[in-house]
Protein backbone atom coordinates (compact mmCIF):
# COMPACT_ATOMS: atom_id res chain seq x y z
CA UNK A 1 0.00 0.00 0.00
CA UNK A 2 1.15 3.17 -0.95
CA UNK A 3 1.51 6.01 1.93
CA UNK A 4 -0.20 9.18 1.43
CA UNK A 5 2.70 11.04 0.92
CA UNK A 6 3.72 9.14 -1.87
CA UNK A 7 0.56 9.28 -3.56
CA UNK A 8 0.52 13.01 -3.62
CA UNK A 9 3.63 13.11 -4.66
CA UNK A 10 3.01 11.05 -7.94
CA UNK A 11 1.11 12.45 -10.80
CA UNK A 12 -2.93 12.00 -10.80
CA UNK A 13 -5.01 11.88 -14.10
CA UNK A 14 -7.78 13.90 -14.33
CA UNK A 15 -10.95 13.05 -15.35
CA UNK A 16 -10.77 14.31 -19.23
CA UNK A 17 -7.20 13.16 -19.14
CA UNK A 18 -8.70 9.23 -17.92
CA UNK A 19 -11.62 9.36 -20.88
CA UNK A 20 -8.60 10.78 -23.45
CA UNK A 21 -6.53 7.55 -22.54
CA UNK A 22 -9.14 5.20 -21.44
CA UNK A 23 -8.08 2.78 -24.47
CA UNK A 24 -4.74 2.49 -22.45
CA UNK A 25 -5.90 2.28 -19.23
CA UNK A 26 -8.49 -1.03 -20.19
CA UNK A 27 -5.65 -2.58 -21.13
CA UNK A 28 -3.92 -4.42 -18.61
CA UNK A 29 -0.07 -3.97 -19.97
CA UNK A 30 -0.44 -0.13 -19.26
CA UNK A 31 -3.98 0.20 -17.04
CA UNK A 32 -3.93 3.39 -14.89
CA UNK A 33 -0.24 2.64 -13.13
CA UNK A 34 1.46 2.38 -16.84
CA UNK A 35 -0.78 5.61 -17.89
CA UNK A 36 0.85 7.74 -14.78
CA UNK A 37 4.40 6.09 -15.77
CA UNK A 38 3.75 7.71 -19.28
CA UNK A 39 2.85 11.19 -17.53
CA UNK A 40 5.57 11.06 -15.51
CA UNK A 41 8.26 10.09 -18.33
CA UNK A 42 10.44 12.94 -19.94
CA UNK A 43 11.54 11.87 -22.92
CA UNK A 44 14.24 13.80 -25.83
CA UNK A 45 13.58 14.20 -29.57
CA UNK A 46 16.56 14.96 -31.18
CA UNK A 47 15.27 16.69 -34.14
CA UNK A 48 11.84 17.75 -35.21
CA UNK A 49 12.25 16.20 -38.90
CA UNK A 50 11.30 13.09 -40.87
CA UNK A 51 11.79 10.28 -38.05
CA UNK A 52 11.69 13.10 -35.07
CA UNK A 53 7.64 13.76 -36.71
CA UNK A 54 5.81 10.73 -36.22
CA UNK A 55 8.00 9.75 -32.84
CA UNK A 56 6.88 12.87 -31.67
CA UNK A 57 2.98 13.15 -32.88
CA UNK A 58 2.71 9.52 -31.22
CA UNK A 59 4.35 10.01 -28.01
CA UNK A 60 2.31 12.93 -27.47
CA UNK A 61 -0.88 10.87 -28.35
CA UNK A 62 -0.13 8.54 -25.61
CA UNK A 63 0.39 10.55 -22.76
CA UNK A 64 3.94 11.17 -21.99
CA UNK A 65 3.85 14.15 -19.66
CA UNK A 66 7.39 15.72 -21.13
CA UNK A 67 9.02 15.90 -24.66
CA UNK A 68 12.18 17.58 -25.00
CA UNK A 69 13.02 18.68 -29.10
CA UNK A 70 16.21 20.17 -30.00
CA UNK A 71 16.08 21.48 -33.55
CA UNK A 72 17.56 24.99 -35.03
CA UNK A 73 16.63 23.97 -38.44
CA UNK A 74 13.49 26.39 -40.10
CA UNK A 75 10.74 24.13 -42.31
CA UNK A 76 11.85 23.84 -45.86
CA UNK A 77 9.36 22.58 -48.96
CA UNK A 78 11.23 20.06 -49.79
CA UNK A 79 10.86 18.14 -46.12
CA UNK A 80 7.09 17.97 -46.28
CA UNK A 81 7.67 14.75 -48.54
CA UNK A 82 7.85 13.45 -45.18
CA UNK A 83 8.27 15.33 -41.93
CA UNK A 84 4.30 14.86 -41.42
CA UNK A 85 4.61 17.34 -38.58
CA UNK A 86 4.73 20.04 -40.27
CA UNK A 87 2.24 21.83 -42.95
CA UNK A 88 2.73 23.67 -46.04
CA UNK A 89 2.01 26.84 -44.31
CA UNK A 90 5.16 26.13 -42.25
CA UNK A 91 7.69 26.64 -44.40
CA UNK A 92 10.10 29.08 -43.51
CA UNK A 93 8.85 28.73 -39.94
CA UNK A 94 11.32 27.17 -37.59
CA UNK A 95 10.64 23.60 -36.93
CA UNK A 96 10.42 23.69 -33.02
CA UNK A 97 7.54 26.06 -33.46
CA UNK A 98 5.71 24.48 -35.95
CA UNK A 99 5.98 21.34 -33.68
CA UNK A 100 4.96 22.78 -30.93
CA UNK A 101 1.87 23.80 -32.34
CA UNK A 102 1.03 20.23 -33.70
CA UNK A 103 1.51 18.19 -30.91
CA UNK A 104 -0.11 21.09 -28.26
CA UNK A 105 -2.90 20.99 -30.80
CA UNK A 106 -3.00 16.75 -30.42
CA UNK A 107 -2.75 16.80 -26.62
CA UNK A 108 -3.39 20.07 -24.37
CA UNK A 109 -1.75 18.44 -21.19
CA UNK A 110 1.81 17.88 -23.04
CA UNK A 111 4.63 19.46 -21.29
CA UNK A 112 6.79 20.54 -24.68
CA UNK A 113 10.54 22.30 -23.89
CA UNK A 114 11.94 23.41 -26.84
CA UNK A 115 15.91 23.46 -27.26
CA UNK A 116 16.73 25.63 -30.24
CA UNK A 117 20.47 24.93 -30.59
CA UNK A 118 23.27 22.62 -32.26
CA UNK A 119 23.04 19.54 -30.42
CA UNK A 120 26.98 19.84 -29.65
CA UNK A 121 29.46 18.47 -27.25
CA UNK A 122 29.22 21.38 -24.81
CA UNK A 123 25.78 21.38 -23.98
CA UNK A 124 24.35 17.48 -24.59
CA UNK A 125 25.24 15.75 -21.25
CA UNK A 126 23.47 18.84 -19.68
CA UNK A 127 19.98 18.61 -21.56
CA UNK A 128 20.29 14.50 -21.36
CA UNK A 129 20.30 15.08 -17.84
CA UNK A 130 17.02 16.53 -17.41
CA UNK A 131 15.63 13.51 -19.44
CA UNK A 132 14.68 9.72 -18.86
CA UNK A 133 14.85 8.43 -22.46
CA UNK A 134 16.98 10.10 -25.58
CA UNK A 135 15.24 9.26 -28.96
CA UNK A 136 18.17 9.68 -31.59
CA UNK A 137 16.60 11.06 -35.30
CA UNK A 138 19.37 12.85 -36.76
CA UNK A 139 20.90 12.44 -40.44
CA UNK A 140 24.67 12.76 -39.59
CA UNK A 141 27.29 10.62 -37.55
CA UNK A 142 28.86 13.11 -35.80
CA UNK A 143 25.25 14.06 -34.17
CA UNK A 144 24.93 9.82 -34.02
CA UNK A 145 28.37 9.41 -32.42
CA UNK A 146 27.80 12.38 -30.05
CA UNK A 147 24.23 11.10 -28.94
CA UNK A 148 25.49 7.93 -28.35
CA UNK A 149 28.43 8.95 -25.85
CA UNK A 150 26.56 11.34 -24.23
CA UNK A 151 23.80 8.36 -23.80
CA UNK A 152 26.48 6.18 -22.30
CA UNK A 153 28.04 9.07 -19.99
CA UNK A 154 24.89 9.84 -18.64
CA UNK A 155 23.34 6.36 -18.13
CA UNK A 156 20.24 7.04 -20.61
CA UNK A 157 18.89 4.60 -23.18
CA UNK A 158 19.36 5.90 -26.78
CA UNK A 159 16.49 4.69 -28.60
CA UNK A 160 18.26 4.90 -32.18
CA UNK A 161 16.56 4.82 -35.66
CA UNK A 162 18.34 5.28 -39.33
CA UNK A 163 17.47 5.70 -42.65
CA UNK A 164 18.37 5.40 -46.22
CA UNK A 165 16.09 5.65 -49.47
CA UNK A 166 13.83 2.44 -48.64
CA UNK A 167 15.58 0.75 -45.43
CA UNK A 168 15.72 1.48 -41.89
CA UNK A 169 17.85 0.15 -38.94
CA UNK A 170 16.34 0.69 -35.54
CA UNK A 171 17.67 -0.05 -31.78
CA UNK A 172 17.60 0.71 -28.30
CA UNK A 173 21.34 1.57 -27.08
CA UNK A 174 23.00 2.47 -24.18
CA UNK A 175 20.88 0.65 -21.51
CA UNK A 176 22.62 -0.88 -18.66
CA UNK A 177 23.61 -4.20 -19.97
CA UNK A 178 23.22 -3.81 -23.47
CA UNK A 179 25.54 -2.57 -26.15
CA UNK A 180 25.98 0.99 -27.46
CA UNK A 181 26.26 2.27 -30.93
CA UNK A 182 29.82 2.01 -30.98
CA UNK A 183 30.14 -1.55 -30.11
CA UNK A 184 28.74 -1.53 -33.49
CA UNK A 185 30.24 0.64 -35.16
CA UNK A 186 33.42 1.82 -33.35
CA UNK A 187 34.34 4.34 -36.14
CA UNK A 188 32.78 6.39 -38.47
CA UNK A 189 32.71 5.67 -42.27
CA UNK A 190 35.63 8.80 -44.14
CA UNK A 191 33.39 11.19 -45.38
CA UNK A 192 32.43 10.36 -48.62
CA UNK A 193 31.99 6.90 -48.90
CA UNK A 194 28.37 6.75 -47.51
CA UNK A 195 26.22 9.35 -49.07
CA UNK A 196 23.58 11.62 -47.48
CA UNK A 197 19.84 11.58 -47.57
CA UNK A 198 20.66 14.91 -49.52
CA UNK A 199 22.36 12.33 -51.78
CA UNK A 200 20.51 9.60 -52.05
CA UNK A 201 16.85 10.80 -51.33
CA UNK A 202 14.81 9.02 -48.99
CA UNK A 203 11.13 7.22 -49.66
CA UNK A 204 9.28 9.96 -47.81
CA UNK A 205 6.70 6.69 -45.68
CA UNK A 206 10.14 5.08 -44.24
CA UNK A 207 10.99 7.82 -41.78
CA UNK A 208 7.28 6.94 -40.76
CA UNK A 209 7.79 3.44 -40.00
CA UNK A 210 11.04 3.88 -38.44
CA UNK A 211 9.94 6.63 -36.26
CA UNK A 212 7.08 5.40 -35.03
CA UNK A 213 9.04 1.82 -34.31
CA UNK A 214 11.28 4.20 -32.17
CA UNK A 215 8.20 5.16 -31.01
CA UNK A 216 6.89 1.52 -29.94
CA UNK A 217 10.12 1.50 -27.97
CA UNK A 218 10.32 4.48 -26.06
CA UNK A 219 6.91 3.64 -24.74
CA UNK A 220 7.61 0.17 -23.95
CA UNK A 221 11.03 1.28 -22.21
CA UNK A 222 8.60 3.90 -20.11
CA UNK A 223 6.24 0.68 -19.34
CA UNK A 224 8.74 -1.53 -18.66
CA UNK A 225 6.64 -4.11 -20.43
CA UNK A 226 7.28 -6.16 -23.66
CA UNK A 227 10.55 -7.04 -25.59
CA UNK A 228 12.92 -4.50 -26.49
CA UNK A 229 15.43 -3.83 -29.08
CA UNK A 230 18.46 -4.18 -26.58
CA UNK A 231 20.46 -6.57 -28.14
CA UNK A 232 19.03 -6.47 -31.82
CA UNK A 233 19.25 -4.62 -34.70
CA UNK A 234 16.04 -4.95 -36.76
CA UNK A 235 16.50 -4.05 -40.37
CA UNK A 236 13.70 -2.50 -42.35
CA UNK A 237 13.40 -2.78 -46.19
CA UNK A 238 10.78 -1.69 -46.98
CA UNK A 239 11.01 -2.40 -51.45
CA UNK A 240 10.74 -6.34 -49.98
CA UNK A 241 9.23 -5.46 -47.20
CA UNK A 242 11.14 -7.80 -45.24
CA UNK A 243 12.12 -6.92 -41.53
CA UNK A 244 15.19 -9.21 -40.47
CA UNK A 245 16.67 -8.67 -37.02
CA UNK A 246 20.57 -9.34 -36.00
CA UNK A 247 22.18 -10.04 -32.85
CA UNK A 248 24.17 -7.36 -31.54
CA UNK A 249 26.87 -7.76 -28.52
CA UNK A 250 28.44 -5.48 -25.81
CA UNK A 251 31.45 -5.36 -26.81
CA UNK A 252 33.76 -5.40 -23.95
CA UNK A 253 36.29 -3.53 -25.65
CA UNK A 254 34.15 -0.66 -26.65
CA UNK A 255 36.07 2.69 -26.13
CA UNK A 256 32.56 3.84 -25.03
CA UNK A 257 30.94 1.55 -22.68
CA UNK A 258 33.12 -1.41 -22.49
CA UNK A 259 35.18 -2.57 -19.39
CA UNK A 260 37.52 -0.28 -19.91
CA UNK A 261 36.30 2.71 -21.41
CA UNK A 262 38.84 5.51 -23.37
CA UNK A 263 35.61 8.11 -24.00
CA UNK A 264 34.85 9.85 -20.29
CA UNK A 265 33.56 12.85 -21.85
CA UNK A 266 32.34 14.32 -25.31
CA UNK A 267 34.81 15.29 -27.67
CA UNK A 268 35.31 17.11 -31.03
CA UNK A 269 33.17 14.92 -33.00
CA UNK A 270 33.11 17.14 -36.52
CA UNK A 271 36.50 16.27 -36.56
CA UNK A 272 36.55 12.33 -35.64
CA UNK A 273 33.97 11.98 -38.44
CA UNK A 274 34.62 14.87 -40.86
CA UNK A 275 38.10 15.77 -41.21
CA UNK A 276 38.48 14.05 -45.10
CA UNK A 277 34.98 15.72 -46.47
CA UNK A 278 36.07 19.26 -45.33
CA UNK A 279 39.91 18.90 -47.53
CA UNK A 280 37.88 17.36 -50.20
CA UNK A 281 35.82 20.72 -50.69
CA UNK A 282 38.44 23.02 -49.95
CA UNK A 283 40.69 21.51 -52.13
CA UNK A 284 38.20 21.77 -54.94
CA UNK A 285 36.81 25.62 -54.16
CA UNK A 286 40.67 27.41 -56.02
CA UNK A 287 39.04 25.76 -59.10
CA UNK A 288 34.67 27.22 -58.28
CA UNK A 289 33.60 28.42 -60.92
CA UNK A 290 30.44 30.57 -60.59
CA UNK A 291 27.00 30.30 -62.48
CA UNK A 292 26.88 34.17 -63.50
CA UNK A 293 30.46 33.03 -65.48
CA UNK A 294 29.72 29.97 -66.96
CA UNK A 295 26.92 31.44 -68.45
CA UNK A 296 28.63 34.38 -69.62
CA UNK A 297 31.40 31.94 -71.17
CA UNK A 298 28.67 29.95 -72.89
CA UNK A 299 26.73 32.48 -74.44
CA UNK A 300 29.83 33.69 -75.68
CA UNK A 301 30.45 30.99 -77.22
CA UNK A 302 33.98 29.02 -75.46
CA UNK A 303 34.77 25.48 -75.81
CA UNK A 304 33.10 23.77 -72.73
CA UNK A 305 32.65 20.68 -71.71
CA UNK A 306 29.67 20.41 -69.02
CA UNK A 307 29.95 16.90 -67.20
CA UNK A 308 27.11 16.37 -65.06
CA UNK A 309 27.88 13.88 -62.11
CA UNK A 310 24.38 12.85 -60.78
CA UNK A 311 22.10 10.46 -61.51
CA UNK A 312 20.02 9.74 -64.26
CA UNK A 313 16.64 10.38 -62.73
CA UNK A 314 18.10 13.38 -61.53
CA UNK A 315 18.96 14.30 -64.87
CA UNK A 316 15.54 13.90 -65.91
CA UNK A 317 14.31 16.66 -63.66
CA UNK A 318 16.67 19.52 -64.59
CA UNK A 319 19.56 19.43 -66.80
CA UNK A 320 21.73 21.73 -68.31
CA UNK A 321 22.69 20.04 -71.36
CA UNK A 322 25.25 18.30 -69.84
CA UNK A 323 27.07 14.99 -70.44
CA UNK A 324 25.73 12.40 -67.76
CA UNK A 325 28.32 9.95 -66.06
CA UNK A 326 27.40 9.72 -62.21
CA UNK A 327 30.07 10.53 -59.94
CA UNK A 328 30.43 7.08 -59.22
CA UNK A 329 31.11 5.48 -62.51
CA UNK A 330 33.43 8.05 -62.98
CA UNK A 331 36.46 5.59 -62.43
CA UNK A 332 35.06 3.19 -64.94
CA UNK A 333 34.12 5.76 -67.69
CA UNK A 334 37.14 8.53 -67.43
CA UNK A 335 38.49 7.54 -70.68
CA UNK A 336 34.79 8.88 -72.18
CA UNK A 337 36.05 12.80 -71.50
CA UNK A 338 39.01 14.23 -72.96
CA UNK A 339 41.35 16.00 -70.85
CA UNK A 340 42.75 18.65 -73.76
CA UNK A 341 39.30 20.47 -72.98
CA UNK A 342 38.05 22.32 -70.68
CA UNK A 343 35.84 20.88 -68.38
CA UNK A 344 32.58 22.03 -65.70
CA UNK A 345 31.85 19.49 -63.36
CA UNK A 346 28.29 19.98 -61.59
CA UNK A 347 25.63 18.04 -59.51
CA UNK A 348 22.68 19.42 -57.65
CA UNK A 349 24.39 21.60 -55.19
CA UNK A 350 28.11 21.25 -55.80
CA UNK A 351 29.17 18.39 -53.09
CA UNK A 352 29.51 15.68 -55.67
CA UNK A 353 31.30 17.60 -58.19
CA UNK A 354 33.69 18.94 -55.80
CA UNK A 355 34.36 15.16 -55.06
CA UNK A 356 34.43 14.46 -59.03
CA UNK A 357 36.74 17.53 -59.27
CA UNK A 358 39.16 16.18 -56.93
CA UNK A 359 39.56 12.81 -58.38
CA UNK A 360 39.83 14.05 -61.94
CA UNK A 361 42.26 16.39 -60.88
CA UNK A 362 44.53 13.69 -59.51
CA UNK A 363 43.03 11.55 -62.89
CA UNK A 364 45.78 14.21 -64.50
CA UNK A 365 43.26 16.49 -66.10
CA UNK A 366 43.97 19.76 -65.64
CA UNK A 367 41.38 21.99 -67.43
CA UNK A 368 38.60 21.63 -64.69
CA UNK A 369 36.32 23.25 -62.33
CA UNK A 370 33.54 22.60 -59.88
CA UNK A 371 30.00 24.54 -60.72
CA UNK A 372 29.14 25.98 -57.17
CA UNK A 373 26.19 25.55 -56.00
CA UNK A 374 25.19 23.32 -58.77
CA UNK A 375 22.01 23.19 -60.66
CA UNK A 376 20.49 24.88 -57.50
CA UNK A 377 22.36 28.13 -57.96
CA UNK A 378 21.72 28.15 -61.63
CA UNK A 379 17.89 27.94 -61.32
CA UNK A 380 18.17 30.14 -58.74
CA UNK A 381 20.52 33.34 -60.36
CA UNK A 382 20.19 32.05 -64.36
CA UNK A 383 16.96 30.57 -64.99
CA UNK A 384 13.91 30.33 -62.63
CA UNK A 385 12.02 28.28 -64.90
CA UNK A 386 14.19 25.49 -63.90
CA UNK A 387 12.68 23.02 -61.11
CA UNK A 388 14.52 23.15 -57.79
CA UNK A 389 14.60 19.73 -55.79
CA UNK B 1 26.89 -21.19 -52.48
CA UNK B 2 25.98 -18.35 -49.74
CA UNK B 3 23.96 -15.29 -50.62
CA UNK B 4 25.16 -11.85 -49.81
CA UNK B 5 23.00 -9.47 -49.41
CA UNK B 6 24.14 -6.50 -50.35
CA UNK B 7 22.44 -2.99 -48.03
CA UNK B 8 21.15 0.10 -50.33
CA UNK B 9 24.33 2.33 -50.66
CA UNK B 10 26.24 -0.45 -52.00
CA UNK B 11 24.14 -1.65 -54.66
CA UNK B 12 25.49 0.69 -57.43
CA UNK B 13 28.51 -1.30 -57.02
CA UNK B 14 27.24 -4.90 -58.16
CA UNK B 15 24.83 -3.89 -60.95
CA UNK B 16 22.08 -2.59 -58.21
CA UNK B 17 21.38 -6.50 -57.33
CA UNK B 18 20.15 -6.67 -53.75
CA UNK B 19 21.88 -9.96 -53.22
CA UNK B 20 24.74 -11.70 -55.04
CA UNK B 21 25.23 -15.62 -55.03
CA UNK B 22 29.08 -16.44 -54.03
CA UNK B 23 31.15 -19.15 -53.39
CA UNK B 24 33.66 -19.70 -50.39
CA UNK B 25 34.08 -21.91 -47.56
CA UNK B 26 34.86 -19.35 -45.33
CA UNK B 27 32.89 -15.44 -45.01
CA UNK B 28 36.52 -14.22 -46.22
CA UNK B 29 36.74 -16.73 -49.04
CA UNK B 30 32.94 -15.40 -49.94
CA UNK B 31 33.45 -11.56 -49.76
CA UNK B 32 36.82 -11.83 -51.64
CA UNK B 33 34.44 -13.75 -54.17
CA UNK B 34 31.88 -11.07 -54.40
CA UNK B 35 34.95 -8.16 -54.38
CA UNK B 36 36.72 -10.31 -57.46
CA UNK B 37 33.20 -9.99 -59.46
CA UNK B 38 32.45 -6.81 -58.45
CA UNK B 39 35.96 -4.96 -57.75
CA UNK B 40 34.48 -1.05 -57.62
CA UNK B 41 33.38 -2.70 -54.45
CA UNK B 42 36.28 -3.80 -53.21
CA UNK B 43 37.32 0.11 -51.64
CA UNK B 44 34.24 0.22 -49.83
CA UNK B 45 34.79 -2.92 -48.00
CA UNK B 46 38.74 -3.16 -47.60
CA UNK B 47 41.35 -0.73 -46.52
CA UNK B 48 44.16 -0.80 -48.46
CA UNK B 49 46.05 -3.24 -46.40
CA UNK B 50 43.14 -5.38 -47.37
CA UNK B 51 41.75 -5.51 -43.60
CA UNK B 52 38.00 -5.57 -43.49
CA UNK B 53 36.87 -1.71 -42.44
CA UNK B 54 35.60 -1.09 -39.20
CA UNK B 55 32.52 0.59 -40.11
CA UNK B 56 31.52 -2.50 -41.87
CA UNK B 57 29.89 -5.18 -40.33
CA UNK B 58 29.55 -8.94 -41.07
CA UNK B 59 27.04 -11.09 -40.43
CA UNK B 60 26.55 -14.79 -40.71
CA UNK B 61 22.66 -15.37 -40.50
CA UNK B 62 21.92 -13.30 -37.55
CA UNK B 63 25.44 -13.52 -35.83
CA UNK B 64 28.72 -10.96 -36.42
CA UNK B 65 31.08 -12.71 -37.20
CA UNK B 66 33.39 -10.66 -34.93
CA UNK B 67 32.20 -12.90 -32.35
CA UNK B 68 32.21 -16.16 -34.41
CA UNK B 69 35.64 -16.92 -36.09
CA UNK B 70 35.69 -13.76 -37.92
CA UNK B 71 36.55 -14.19 -41.76
CA UNK B 72 37.83 -17.52 -40.72
CA UNK B 73 33.96 -18.51 -39.54
CA UNK B 74 33.03 -21.51 -41.87
CA UNK B 75 29.99 -20.78 -44.39
CA UNK B 76 27.59 -23.58 -45.26
CA UNK B 77 25.49 -23.74 -48.50
CA UNK B 78 22.25 -21.67 -48.36
CA UNK B 79 23.71 -19.32 -45.65
CA UNK B 80 23.22 -15.93 -45.38
CA UNK B 81 25.39 -13.50 -45.30
CA UNK B 82 25.09 -9.72 -44.40
CA UNK B 83 27.11 -6.94 -45.36
CA UNK B 84 25.83 -3.86 -42.50
CA UNK B 85 27.34 -0.40 -42.96
CA UNK B 86 26.35 2.59 -40.67
CA UNK B 87 23.86 4.67 -42.30
CA UNK B 88 22.87 8.52 -40.85
CA UNK B 89 20.05 9.46 -42.16
CA UNK B 90 16.97 11.35 -40.57
CA UNK B 91 16.62 14.37 -39.64
CA UNK B 92 19.12 17.08 -40.97
CA UNK B 93 20.54 18.79 -38.01
CA UNK B 94 23.97 20.03 -40.03
CA UNK B 95 24.75 20.13 -43.53
CA UNK B 96 23.81 17.51 -45.69
CA UNK B 97 26.37 17.30 -48.74
CA UNK B 98 24.87 16.54 -52.34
Amino acid sequence: MATLTEVQSSPTLSNDEILRYSRHLIMPEVGMEGQLKLKSAKVLCIGAGGLGSPLALYLAAAGVGTLGIVDFDVVDYTNLQRQIIHSTSDVGRPKLDSAAEKLKAINPFLNIRKFEARLASDNALELFRQFDIIADGTDNFPTRYLVNDACVLTGKPNVYGSIFRFEGQASVFATELGPCYRCLYPEPPPPGLVPSCAEGGVLGILPGLVGVIQATEAIKLILGKGDPLIGRLLLVDALGMKFRELKLRKNSDCPACGTHPTIKKLIDYQEFCGIRGEEAIAEATASDIQVEELKKRLDRGDDLFILDVREPHEYQICNLGGYLIPVGDLPMRVNELDSSREIVAHCRSGGRSAKAVNFLRQAGFKKIHNLAGGVLAWADRIDPSMPKY
Amino acid sequence: MAKIHIPTPLRQYVSKQPSVEVKGSTVGEALHGLVSQHPDLRRHLYTEEGKLRAFVNIYLNDEDVRYLNKEATAVEDGDNISIVPSIAGGTSLASAGG
